[in-house]
């Protein structure tokens, strides 16, 4: 994907159209704005966005709204497709992701991911060390996608060569979710499908090659430690390693980048973090709510009519939650265009919350505190030399393409 | 903040939780005083509810519970000391070592105890024990790890089933007695209970319901079994008396406050009441001794026994303590408590006991996995979940805003039927311990004067 392809298509008028608009991607917080003061905003396409931080909330808790597109009553173009966790309602959506999280997390695996900690570090090092003798990087390419890549390798247990394959997978199946698109959306949605069906023929190989031969990776428990209700059918298990990778690498990249920029862009923040750098927890909890990965949901849908904010969702529409417009929201944050790494009570919609909260969201937690932590101690002088900078194409996983900067040189 | 209230001495009184919470919660606020916080056991703030879980099953140990720290609070702590009384003119409180401790405002946060086997004699046999302290889980905790013959559970409550649910999970043999119907009753009504006794029989608890124990027998001073009031007779290496809680006033009983068995009742504000119904403005109460009126339950008297309410109350008392009048903040918050049992996580907001009908609003109680939601007078006043605590929040909106019962909407997880039962629950003095929630007071439209004008 490059700055080339960024034509917009979308439908000049409608605010869904303008914030998916790639015009708009470096900065959509004015759109936001106007969301809010929409309180919930109807759509050409009988879709309704929410960008206030009480009401999405709220209907992230709502049991009345479904994660599962098979209930919408609108054509979706999505229906059908294998999906993961993400994309179920309870119990299907509980079981899987019970599965899923046994080698991952509490109650079964509670260590795991905190033990990746010395792991992370070592990664984030090597590769800082092999920025030495250069004045230019490319935060992205050279820090803050290898970086999650890597570990989410070693997690799943996919050979790190092979990131070439899945990423071109990975970048197709994005674009089937992308609003805006730039191609004929059947023809997106095919490709989509394709991508989605090879990558997790691939990863169903790579699993089945470990039964019997445990490796300690995730993939290996998939397959030999299914845990006491039994695991994954064998589709089940393509799409959650389908899933498990892309968000694994596509997200945490932005995290990284997101902060990286702000820091930035934020000198005094910047030398805060260089004098007390017992805050970046809190640091990357306010790049969590002020420039977040992930920008916005766009799975929901109304099982009933629904009521929010005085306006009634029709039953089987679609809902997007911008969780972005609800980071901003001044009704629940003061000073909420203020990036303060020391903000207290900071309830930030950035992993959203409810029973479909970020899987991944204590990796990508402690990925983003080493990363963030490795980079402020070791570049000497970074400066931004684009900004804006190029953005990545999709609204939903919104981050830089590319960070240029520039260095004046590696710490030990 | 006010200088004058920024200064002066303040006095805690109970260093577990809430004591902690409050302490800390006023450094925040800027009291730059004197801080004193006394608590009668010698360790530094713990937290109770690993004690009936992680504890017993050998995961945690007891002396690893210490509650984590939000910040230094910068107080004199006299622990291992007991307070003893409260010179409410003189503002001094009475300590067992004989020391008088002088306060400007003061926070009573002294919690309850473990109510012990009323018979003293039987309460001595080695073997007979009861539950609250680190003391007390480090020494249970020893014996199921002996591995005795059979333990018996004298109270099915939330400790009592949270015991049972160790000791099977450590392969024990256990007997739960329990004089009302069911496990649970006192806490989430009689047709919760019935779910929780399936639950409690499908894991091999010996489960008898309608019996209490009328002796608990030993030899040469160890326990050997109980008898039942149904006449049989139970084998036990070990007899865990968990019958519910004792508010710990004792001590405030020639304060002049409104202190008694249920707790010292005060205002929205944490404030105390005097014998005579007066709010006190120097005297404040937070936690499980604290007996406090709540709008969402028509402004009855709450005493909770609850983790979450002890930290949020502590807080609102510390700010209050810290600011004037016009400042100071009301606690609201819903009740809301958790526990795990058997394998299930088990969640409450409001108050299931404020209740007439309650209905499956989501899931399947055969699968283990559901919300129940309780009604009274046609309004939502509680939720329990099991299993699915990710949705509660959901539902202590429709708690807040006083929505309809029963709940007329599909959503995910639709439940077989939707006919709400009677929520069935019992009179407090029917149960082996106290209910967690007590509801006291009476209806705020009940007159108690008839004034006649004129004539």
């Amino acid at each position: 994907m490059t700055a080339a392809d960024t034509a917009s298509t979308g439908t000049p008028g409608t605010l869904y159209s303008r914030i998916t608009d790639y015009a708009n991607r470096p900065d959509p917080y004015p759109l936001y704005a106007e969301l809010r003061e929409h309180g919930v905003a109807r759509q050409d396409d009988g879709s309704y966005l929410v960008g206030t931080h009480r009401e999405i909330a709220a209907l992230l808790h709502d049991p009345r709204i479904s994660s599962d597109r098979r209930n919408r009553t609108v054509p979706d173009e999505m229906q059908g497709v294998p999906v993961a966790f993400i994309g179920r309602d309870d119990p299907e959506h509980e079981r899987l992701r019970a599965i899923a999280m046994r080698p991952f997390g509490p109650p079964h695996a509670p260590g795991r991911v905190d033990a990746m900690h010395d792991e992370i570090t070592a990664i984030a090092d090597e590769l800082i060390d092999g920025l030495r003798g250069r004045d230019r990087i490319d935060l992205v390419e050279d820090f803050a996608y290898p970086l999650p890549v890597t570990v989410i390798c070693r997690l799943l247990g996919v050979p790190r060569e092979d990131e070439p394959r899945f990423h071109t997978w990975s970048e197709t199946l994005i674009e089937g979710f992308d609003p805006t698109p730039g191609t004929d959306p059947a023809e997106r949605q095919r490709a989509a499908l394709q991508a989605r069906t090879e990558m997790g023929l691939y990863l169903g190989e790579l699993a089945e090659a470990r039964r019997g031969k445990p490796s300690g990776d995730m993939l290996s428990a998939f397959v030999n430690d299914p845990g006491p209700d039994g695991g994954f059918t064998p589709t089940e298990l393509m799409a959650t390693a389908v899933l498990l990778l892309i968000a694994g690498h596509e997200t945490t990249v932005n995290l990284i980048t997101n902060s990286a920029l702000t820091l930035l862009r934020h000198p005094d923040a910047l030398q805060l973090m260089r004098e007390r750098p017992e805050l970046m927890p809190g640091m990357v909890e306010e790049v969590l709510r002020y420039e977040p990965p992930v920008q916005l949901l766009p799975q929901r849908t109304a099982l009933t009519d629904v009521e929010v904010a005085g306006v009634t969702v029709p039953k089987g529409q679609p809902l997007v939650l911008v969780l972005a417009a609800g980071n901003r929201d001044p009704l629940r944050f003061r000073d909420p265009d203020r990036f303060d790494p020391t903000r207290q009570d900071n309830q930030h919609l950035g992993f959203g919350s409810g029973v479909h909260s970020c899987f991944g969201a204590p990796l990508a937690r402690i990925e983003g505190q080493i990363a963030l932590t490795a980079l402020i101690r070791r570049l000497d002088g970074p400066r931004l030399l684009q900004d804006p900078p190029v953005y990545r194409r999709s609204p939903i996983l919104r981050g830089p393409r590319h960070l240029p900067l520039g260095v004046s040189g590696i710490t030990d | 903040m006010s200088v004058d209230l920024r200064g002066g001495r303040i006095v805690v009184v109970g260093a577990s939780l809430a004591g902690l919470r409050a302490a800390e919660t006023l450094r925040d606020k800027g009291f730059e005083g004197r801080l004193t916080v006394v608590g009668e056991e010698h360790l530094p703030p713990y937290d109770r509810p690993p004690l009936s879980k992680q504890v017993l099953l050998g995961r945690v140990r007891a002396e690893e519970t210490a509650l984590p720290r939000r910040r230094e609070v910068d107080a004199h702590w006299r622990l291992g000391v007991r307070a003893t009384g409260l010179d409410g003119a003189a503002r001094e409180v009475l300590l067992a070592d004989g020391e008088r401790l002088p306060f400007d405002r003061l926070l009573i946060a002294t919690g309850t105890r473990a109510r012990p086997w009323p018979n003293p004699a039987e309460a001595a046999l080695d073997g007979v024990v009861t539950l609250r302290t680190v003391e007390d889980a480090a020494g249970l905790a020893e014996r199921l790890a002996a591995g005795p013959r059979r333990v018996l559970v004298i109270g099915a409550g939330f400790t009592g089933s949270e015991i049972a649910s160790a000791c099977r999970e450590r392969g024990l043999p256990v007997t739960v007695a329990e004089r009302g119907p069911a496990p649970l009753v006192g806490a989430l009504g009689g047709a919760f209970g019935a779910f929780a006794a399936g639950v409690q029989r499908a894991h091999g608890v010996d489960l008898r319901c309608g019996v209490t124990v009328t002796a608990l027998d030993g030899r040469a001073g160890r326990l050997t079994g109980a008898v039942l009031s149904d006449g049989s007779r139970i084998e036990a290496d070990v007899a865990v008396v968990a019958l519910g809680a004792v508010r710990n006033t004792e001590w405030l009983a020639d304060s002049g406050l409104a202190a008694g068995p249920r707790g010292v009742a005060c205002d929205a504000g944490c404030r105390a009441f005097d014998m005579y119904g007066i709010v006190t403005d120097d005297v404040f109460v937070a936690g499980d001794v604290a007996r406090f009126p709540h709008p969402l339950f028509e402004y009855q008297l709450l005493s909770l026994e609850h983790w979450g309410n002890a930290v949020a109350q502590a807080e609102v008392a510390a700010h209050n303590m810290v600011n004037p009048g016009p400042r100071r903040l009301p606690h609201l918050s819903v009740p809301a408590f958790w526990s795990s049992q058997f394998g299930l996580n088990i969640k409450s907001v409001g108050v299931p006991t404020f209740s007439d009908h309650v209905m499956v609003a989501q899931g399947s109680p055969q699968e283990r996995r559901f919300v129940a939601v309780y009604g009274y007078r046609g309004r939502i006043t509680a939720a329990v979940s099991v299993n699915r605590g990710k949705w509660l929040e959901h539902y202590q909106g429709l708690i807040e805003t006083a929505a309809p019962f029963p709940p007329d909407w599909d959503g995910v997880e639709p439940p077989a039927s939707r006919t709400p039962v009677p929520s069935d629950v019992p009179d407090p003095k029917v149960l082996s311990h106290g209910p967690t929630v007590a509801l006291t007071g009476h209806l705020p439209d009940r007159r108690l004067v008839l004034r006649r004008w004129g004539g």
